[in-house]
């Protein structure tokens, strides 16, 4: 087991070199540390010296990939490739242009983003299964019907609009909660309910879809209508063997993005002004940041990898058909 | 005439699909599937106010110069059909056919004193002389009027139809029955017709979607929207189904060293979060465009390239779920004993991948570009309210959302562009995803076994 995991490891470490070289590519080579300067600095009449003084205030005056002034190993160190990107392999972010230190920034933002997206990726869970196995349980009668176009019409409304109506309608008119904010400890519930309802409901059209084509392949196995011929109510086959067997692709399917979650929702966590990355990297983009997004690029992708690395480990865990080679 | 890039890619895009279509005409197993979306009645019923969208979206995307002169000023054939709608312009807000602002100012009266109300608008119901009472007589009428001609107009197909099948027949006593999907295909275009006509002949007199914060007509915003909304759906496609395709057969079929390399290239794409990586983009366009401000000649142009950009990001970022699919079906058909054989009798590899494979993943493509259009014409919203999205001059729905929603804030609500951006959304991508239902319906092998 130890072995394999190590081998997935190192089969993951390329693609992480793989999102460092795009990285620097995109945010280096296509537009040079000038064009940068100059957009920070205000596109016109900026004099040279400025756009100097900028580039060595934040680190960008040193040659892109070899230092030929430098002296033996520095050759190599001395530049901005090696200062801005290898350095995250090691989680060193840096600090950002406005001059905050990144690293400290996502350890303390990333907690908010994870009370958000845990409990919305668990209530919606919930919710799109039990929704899926009442499409599957009453099929081929009107209660589905209803259910599948419920289903579309609840996906082709944009996720706006339930953001948007749900807190004019909910924290405005009716005042249940507040409108947007944070607050430490268990306080943050009260500015948490809303954006995870919301959350959950804008994507129970596509999930319950989603887990209700699974069900209907699983209800056509062999197995189910031995399960039914030997007795078993439709119920009873539907949560004993149905559920059950069709958890595999479910849960590996969450464990994917179970590591992502600490990323949190962009466009969430802006409109409730949850103190999260999500509005984090909203901050960074609009304020053209290009520290803090090359920063939240790669933490997300090595999330990404960790959870690809998660889900071929819990497959091994959760079926047996499936053996480690 | 002027062809900006987005144009000219959405007329290669109707030339492709002409000659696709022409091409596959006579296939039996492309036959059968288009056979049973006939038959079904949302399907058509989508698919014509589908193409009625994609009609207003050409029309929107002919573009020309107006005036001789050397100004930049560059306006599509909407825009020419829609004249008054733009010469419209009020102060600020307004509502839905009101004839007063928003807001209130101080009005100076004809007798030269000030009073401090809401002032009359400037065009919208402006020829009433007494408001209060004579705007919703007024309404109603203009309503039912237009009405009757969109309806005068909405039964012309309709009557056109009656014509042929009598032609046909001869005989109008027996009359065989509609089939039902034209049935559907008729009352859809009826009502689309009638409804379009009536609101477009009301438009002329009200603001009928309200006026924006600078007073520009909602309802010309959410019809020039289309377009963009459009562009990105079927242009990210375009761009992103070459790459899918050549890499997703190549790996498939060639395996060894190919395989492993598009994996990792799509894997490394993949584990970007998309977001990032288009804000990402996004923001080195922008750095590009701001430095190389002389070669945008007009802001028009400006917006089109960064919608193409948009595009092209989208679409980089989007190709490897549908490569994925494709590599692992051309994994299964080249084991095939068809392939086998062909491959036995010395075919050449290209005419193997060409002939034999190529047509047999054509439904997998098929589905997965009408499953992303929707989702991409929802994604532009989102992608437009973190500004990352369309340029902030270019009309699109995530544009109108992003100016509105803090008007929610005001007293009393600022509703109407948010909710006309909402509604036409909402019609567009509801037929999409309908219309992608019958189309998987139709065209996937395993339902269609039920």
């Amino acid at each position: 087991m130890i072995q394999y995991i190590i081998r997935r490891f190192l089969y993951a470490l390329p693609l992480l070199i793989g999102v460092n070289i795009l990285t620097f590519v995109l945010f280096f080579i296509v537009n040079s540390p000038n064009d940068m300067a100059r957009m920070q600095l205000g596109q016109k009449r900026v004099t040279e010296q400025a756009i100097t003084n900028w580039k060595q205030q934040h680190g960008y005056d040193l040659p892109l990939l070899w230092n030929a002034t430098a002296t033996n190993e520095e050759k190599v160190t001395q530049t901005i490739f090696y200062q801005k990107s290898v350095g995250l392999f090691l989680f060193r972010f840096g600090v950002s242009e406005s001059g905050r230190n990144i690293g400290a920034d996502i350890q303390e933002r990333m907690w908010p983003s994870l009370a958000l997206a845990l409990p919305t990726l668990i209530v919606g869970l919930l919710v799109d299964v039990t929704f899926a196995l009442m499409m599957v349980l009453f099929r081929g009668g009107y209660l589905e019907k209803t259910g599948i176009v419920l289903c579309v019409a609840l996906m082709s409304i944009s996720s706006l609009f339930y953001i948007i109506g749900g807190q004019f309608i909910v924290a405005k008119v009716l005042k249940l909660v507040p409108i947007s904010g944070y607050d430490d400890g268990f306080s943050a519930i009260k500015f948490l309910i809303l954006p995870v309802i919301i959350g959950v409901f804008s994507g129970v059209g596509s999930g319950a879809r989603w887990y209700r084509t699974l069900f209907l392949e699983e209800v056509e196995k062999d197995y189910v209508r031995t399960a039914r011929a030997k007795g078993l109510s439709e119920t009873q086959t539907l949560f004993r063997h149905v559920l059950r067997n069709a958890m595999i692709p479910i849960l590996t399917g969450v464990v994917v993005i179970l590591p992502l979650l600490f990323m949190g929702s962009l466009i969430m966590e802006s409109f409730f002004s949850i103190p999260g990355l999500g509005s984090y990297t909203i901050d960074a983009i609009n304020s053209q940041d290009f520290a803090i997004v090359r920063a939240m690029v790669f933490l997300g992708s090595v999330l990404y990898v960790i959870g690809l690395l998660l889900t071929d480990i819990s497959y091994t865990l959760v079926d047996p058909r499936v053996r480690l080679s | 005439m002027v062809i900006l890039w987005t144009d000219a890619l959405i007329f290669v895009l109707i030339i492709v699909i002409c000659a696709l279509a022409i091409y596959l005409r006579d296939k039996e197993h492309i036959k059968r599937p288009l056979q049973k979306i006939a038959g079904s009645k949302v399907g058509v019923a989508s698919l014509v106010v589908l193409l009625f969208f994609v009609l207003i979206g050409l029309i929107d995307s002919l573009h020309f110069k107006p005036t001789q002169d050397k100004s930049n000023e560059v306006i599509s054939c909407l825009d020419y059909l829609a004249k008054p709608l733009i010469e419209h312009v009020e102060k600020t807000y307004s509502a839905p056919f009101a004839t007063t602002l928003y807001s209130k100012e101080i009005v100076v009266l004809e007798d030269g004193s000030t009073q401090w109300g809401y002032p009359r608008l400037l065009y919208g119901g402006s020829y009433l002389v007494n408001p209060e009472s004579d705007l919703i007589p007024d309404v109603s009428k203009k309503a039912i009027y237009g009405l009757a001609q969109g309806v005068a107009y909405g039964s012309l197909p309709i009557l056109f139809y009656l014509a042929i099948s009598y032609k046909r027949q001869r005989k109008w006593i027996k009359l065989e029955p509609i089939p039902a999907s034209t049935r559907t295909v008729l009352l859809v275009t009826f009502v689309i017709v009638s409804l379009g006509y009536a609101l477009n002949y009301l438009s002329s007199y009200y603001h009928v979607f309200g006026t924006d914060k600078v007073g520009e007509d909602v309802f010309y915003q959410t019809v020039k929207s289309i377009r963009t909304g459009l562009v990105l759906g079927t242009l990210t496609t375009l761009i992103m189904l070459p790459l899918a395709i050549v890499f997703g057969i190549l790996a498939g079929y060639f395996q060894g060293w190919l395989d492993d390399i598009i994996q990792y290239l799509y894997t490394t794409l993949n584990s970007i979060p998309s977001v990032l990586l288009i804000a990402a983009s996004i923001l080195m366009v922008q750095v590009y465009i701001t430095n190389h401000e002389q070669s945008f000649t007009s802001v028009i142009v400006r917006a089109d390239m960064r919608l193409l950009f948009l595009c092209l990001i989208l679409g980089v970022t989007n190709w490897t779920g549908l490569c994925r699919l494709l590599r692992a079906e051309t994994l299964k058909l080249r084991e095939m004993e068809y392939v086998q054989a062909a491959r036995a009798l010395g075919v050449k590899k290209s005419t193997i991948l060409i002939r034999h494979i190529l047509p047999n993943v054509v439904h997998i493509i098929l589905i997965s570009v009408v499953l992303d259009f929707s989702s991409l014409v929802l994604a532009e919203a989102v992608l437009s309210y973190i500004n990352i999205g369309v340029d902030p001059t270019t009309y699109s729905w995530g544009n109108m959302i992003n100016g509105a929603r803090l008007e929610l804030a005001r007293e009393p609500i600022v509703w109407w562009s948010l909710s006309a951006a909402f509604i036409f959304m909402l019609a567009l991508v509801l037929a999409a995803n309908l219309f992608a239902d019958t189309v998987q319906d139709a065209f996937d092998p395993r339902r269609n076994a039920e």
